[in-house]
């Protein structure tokens, strides 16, 4: 299946959690979130949420700005 | 003296609210927020890049500086709601600098789309802090719907052009019960000092500052300026006269 994270396609073979996935962009830890198309999923929620065909992952973490 | 700034029942020493945009580097950012004196310092949502050396969140956290991600680059009240709910989940704050800017020309706030955005944000718990126009109709609307502190620009953000309406800034201040930061347009020390002597409750900037020639020096400047200016406006300036009245006694000549 394929998973858009970060705008970009991932080819992916077998289940896919959201903390997989986030751990394909990034190996920190803190001051990460994630949405998968538009929602906001709670940290607490990453491993117990698989991925589907087509969904559009997000993660984000604070930069300089402002 | 003891003259604290009250946001949303917290407090801080520091009327200098600091932003990270526009730093050469993290180095220079650390010196000048030190400098500063900062207490709250805003940062930016973006997509996680695969080479992020050095985090401006692990800085800020390390140096007991409270995070206010903002919703920079959002053009719609969904688009600023969704970002404001994912710096709160990344950074564990319900405290957010609202921005829903209208065009990339202009930076101006989309009045329509900040005040939208605004309502649900409160209704969802957060503490809203929006950058808006120095409209004080519009201002009073944000405070009427639960705003903890209205934060009307002075100028387009990172122009420097200073404060263009300072009666608009006095309007604000008359009427509102929380706190009006000055946000974006500070070019110098001397325009931070005028939003403080208007009666603004504190001060937001960055560009006049990560930009400067020495950052570090110019947050020392600011940090002067700002307090400066508040002692300045507890004080009471005495009234513009046309004509001079003298300062030594008439009598005895």
């Amino acid at each position: 299946m394929q998973v858009i994270i970060n705008g970009e396609p991932h080819q992916v073979t077998g289940p896919l959690s959201l903390a997989q996935a986030v751990a394909l962009l990034t190996s920190s830890q803190s001051g990460l979130a994630a949405a998968v198309n538009g929602d906001v999923v709670r940290r607490a929620a990453w491993n117990s949420t698989t991925l589907s065909d087509g969904d559009e992952v997000e993660v984000l973490t604070a930069v300089q700005g402002g | 003296m003891d003259d604290p700034l009250q946001i949303a029942g917290e407090t801080f020493s520091s009327r200098l609210i600091m932003g990270t945009g526009g730093a050469p580097s993290l180095d220079v950012l650390d010196r000048a927020l030190l400098a500063s004196g900062t207490e709250l310092t805003t940062v930016a949502m973006r997509r996680v890049a695969p080479s992020s050396a050095g985090s401006v969140f692990d800085l800020l956290t390390e140096r007991g500086i409270r995070v206010l991600p903002n919703t920079a680059g959002c053009f719609t009240a969904a688009e600023a709601v969704r970002v404001a709910r994912l710096a709160r989940e990344a950074l564990g704050t319900s405290w957010v600098k609202l921005e829903v800017i209208a065009d990339e020309r202009t930076l101006l706030p989309d009045p329509v789309e900040l005040l939208t955005a605004a309502e649900q944000l409160v209704t969802d718990n957060f503490v809203v802090l929006p950058y808006t126009s120095d409209d004080p109709v519009l201002a009073r609307r944000l405070e009427q719907i639960g705003c903890a502190a209205v934060m009307p620009l002075g100028s387009p953000i990172g122009s420097g052009l200073g404060i263009r309406n300072q009666h608009n800034i006095e309007l604000i201040v008359e009427s509102a019960s929380v706190p009006v930061i000055l946000d974006a347009g500070i070019g110098t020390a001397s325009d931070a000092a005028i939003a403080m002597e208007l009666g603004c409750a504190a001060v937001l900037l960055a560009t006049s500052v990560t930009r400067a020639r020495s950052p570090e020096l110019m947050a020392e400047s600011m940090r002067l300026a700002v307090t400066a200016g508040r002692l300045a406006f507890l004080a009471g300036r005495v009234p513009r006269r046309r004509y001079a009245l003298a300062s030594s006694p008439p009598a005895g000549r």
